[in-house]
């Protein structure tokens, strides 16, 4: 089966360089990859997460509201009954990593995350839903 | 005049600069000429300008250090600014967070989690004028980095300064202002294109008619090219976009001489030393010509590309960040090489967080040395007559002069046109994507190197720098200090001013600067005088795209 990703900016934050990118890499690794495009809520992503049947969301943030929002996703998806996992790529403090995992982040990249870590990441999630 | 050689003509300017005190020797005492070359060659200050646009350059006035900054409350990014100030800044660049720079109030639903984190939050006259306090604007310039608002925080800025006695003939600074590259690259748009270019078109006749101190848009490049463009693309779509506002401001019968000299650039400082060098020299010649020759410019200073320059955000790395210090300060002096008015220079932790202020302090200290120690400031265009240098030079105004006209040719003609097509065909977008892409292969390939991401990782690991904390405690005070603007205002005063705002802007005639000044002297909160204009003018969405 192939590996669906919803990729998703959350928030006002509107750096989408990053998100375009990891998308690109994430599709020349085989997976199918949906974006929703800038200016999401938590709702929108987790809604459009369970309606594209996608096995791993991930959240791109470069404003500094991860702490926020991302558990936010984590939480509306767990309210409409779904385990998908989430994971979050941007500008995140190494103080913030074990925060976010506690709130239900399932992994996070920081800058300079190759290629291949993050298509390994996302690989493992899914194998562990499996 | 007509008889006057390049020589002559830099020789009269240079001499009729006044000179800052310094003796323009070596460090073993050889003296320096002012510039070098043939007499028959090339000069600064003299058209097109590849030299550089002042004939005595930094001998005159060394750059501006201007150092942007923001965040937290109005008073957190005012006491930011009074130790930049203090540490011999010479001006102030603000950063807004991004409720403000999209135009929501601190408590709208969507500011959750955002407020006062990459920025300072301004919700109201009421934050502008604790922005400022105890600064002397008669003295300090300032620029605000905002462009969907950019109107809305120009009247904020005039109501304050106003109030503190300082007349709006007298203020001098930058609003950013530049919403085409929103579109195109940084992505905090509102309006459709063409609401917001009448916004444009009204901050550019109001100041050109009473504001003759104020640059009304400074044309971004730098925003372009993190966004991940190429060089040349980052100079041609700046350029582009230039013209563009140009033409706006010609459509509405402004003349090219009035509006042009206020206009100002913002350029990146990456990391290829001598490509961003030609840049700079080739941004000069290319507006040069394309003003006198294309838009028919008749005032010297129109055809004078004026430019800030800020060190590359995406070219630090969260690894090692100490080694962001030897970037920027590269960086920096291809900037200072390359002739620029202005330069921020980045904090080493900015991978990781806003910075802190002892970063914030190495980054000033970085240009200060540039500029005292190691007399670069001494001779204008030092690099001028390297073969590589300007062969590179020449090569980027072939790139750029291609895409330009390709922006040209989508508009049939017209810049402005072409810039909204581009926009709404996601053409600029796309190829900023493109090259993005193609450099992140590069690394991931191993074919550039970048030192503790994909090569010499040894120190990874070390972790001991201390960085800037923006918490939500500042988010629920700067919450309760908009409730209480809300509770003292006169209701009535705020619902007619927001009423005239609704009038004026349903007629594309009127400006509408002096009803946004009277909303914010009412205490028109930001939020809503967005929300009035885009009852009328509806709201942008772009369409996604990978």
């Amino acid at each position: 089966m192939t590996v669906r990703v919803l990729v998703a900016k959350v928030g006002l934050d509107g750096h989408d360089r990053g998100i375009k990118v990891v998308a690109r890499l994430l599709r020349d690794a085989g997976m199918e990859v949906v974006y929703t495009g800038l200016f999401q809520t938590p709702d929108t992503v987790a809604a459009a997460a369970i309606q594209e049947d996608v096995d791993v969301v991930g959240l791109s943030m470069l404003s500094g509201a991860h702490l926020t929002l991302a558990p936010l996703v984590v939480k509306a998806l767990r309210d409409r009954g779904s385990d998908i996992p989430v994971v979050v790529g941007g500008i995140v403090p190494t103080n913030d990593v074990d925060e976010l995992k506690s709130l239900g982040v399932a992994d996070v990249f920081g800058p300079g995350a190759s290629a291949d870590q993050i298509v390994r990441a996302v690989t493992s999630l899914v194998a562990e839903r499996d | 005049m007509a008889t006057e050689s390049p020589y002559e003509h830099w020789r009269r300017h240079y001499d009729a600069q006044r000179l800052r005190p310094s003796d323009f020797t070596t460090m073993s005492g050889i003296d320096l000429e002012p510039v070098y070359g043939p007499r028959d060659g090339k000069f600064p200050g003299v058209f097109p300008y590849t030299r550089g646009v002042h004939a005595s350059m930094y001998r005159s006035r060394l750059w501006t250090m201007r150092m942007f900054a923001g965040f937290g409350t109005a008073s957190d990014t005012n006491a930011r600014f009074r130790e930049i100030i203090d540490a011999g800044g010479t001006g102030l660049s603000t950063a807004f967070d991004m409720p403000t720079l999209l135009g929501l109030d601190s408590d709208d639903p969507m500011s959750l989690g955002e407020v006062g984190r990459c920025g300072v939050a301004i919700d109201s006259l009421a934050d502008m004028r604790d922005l400022f306090a105890g600064i002397d604007l008669a003295h300090i310039t300032t620029s605000m980095t905002i462009n969907s608002p950019a109107a809305i925080m120009l009247a904020l800025f005039i109501a304050q300064a106003e109030e503190a006695g300082v007349a709006r003939e007298q203020l001098g600074g930058t609003l950013q202002n530049d919403i085409l590259k929103e579109y195109q690259a940084q992505k905090e748009f509102v309006f459709p294109p063409r609401q917001s270019m009448r916004l444009v078109r009204d901050t550019m006749a109001f100041t050109a008619r009473s504001m003759p101190k104020w640059n009304s848009i400074s044309i971004s490049g730098y925003h372009i090219r993190e966004a991940g463009s190429t060089a040349a693309e980052e100079l041609a779509f700046t350029l582009a976009n230039g013209f563009a506002y140009v033409e706006l401001a010609r459509d509405a019968g402004i003349d090219v001489d009035t509006v042009a000299p206020r206009l100002s650039f913002f350029f990146n400082a990456h990391i290829d030393f001598f490509e961003e060098i030609a840049k700079y020299r080739a941004a000069r010649r290319i507006w040069a010509t394309w003003m006198r020759e294309h838009y028919h410019a008749l005032d010297e200073r129109s055809w004078q590309l004026r430019f800030h320059t800020q060190t590359a955000g995406v070219s630090l790395t969260a690894q090692q960040p100490e080694v962001n210090i030897a970037r920027t300060a590269i960086e920096a002096l291809a900037g200072v090489l390359g002739g620029t008015q202005s330069l921020h220079t980045n904090s080493m932790d900015e991978a990781l967080a806003l910075p802190s202020p002892k970063a914030a302090r190495i980054a000033l200290r970085t240009q200060q040395v540039i500029a005292y120690e190691t007399n670069v400031a001494h001779v204008a265009d030092p690099l001028g007559g390297s073969w590589f240098v300007e062969e590179l030079t020449d090569e980027m105004v072939r790139q750029g002069e291609d895409i330009v006209r390709e922006v040209l040719d989508m508009g049939r003609g017209s810049m402005l046109e072409g810039c909204i097509e581009g926009i709404e065909q996601n053409w600029f977008q796309h190829r900023i994507a493109e090259s993005a892409y193609a450099l992140e292969r590069s690394f991931n390939e191993k074919r550039r190197i970048v030192v503790g991401v994909n090569d010499f990782l040894e120190g990874n690991d070390d972790d001991d720098l201390s960085i800037l904390r923006v918490t939500n405690a500042d988010e629920r005070r700067q919450v309760e200090r908009l409730r209480e603007v809300r509770q003292a205002r006169d209701d009535d005063l705020v619902r007619g001013a927001l009423a005239r705002l609704a009038h004026d802007a349903r007629d594309a005639q009127v400006n509408l600067m002096p009803a946004l000044i009277d909303a914010a002297r009412a205490y028109a909160t930001v939020g809503e005088m967005m929300a009035t204009l885009a009852e009328v003018f509806g709201r942008h969405v772009e369409v996604p795209s990978l």
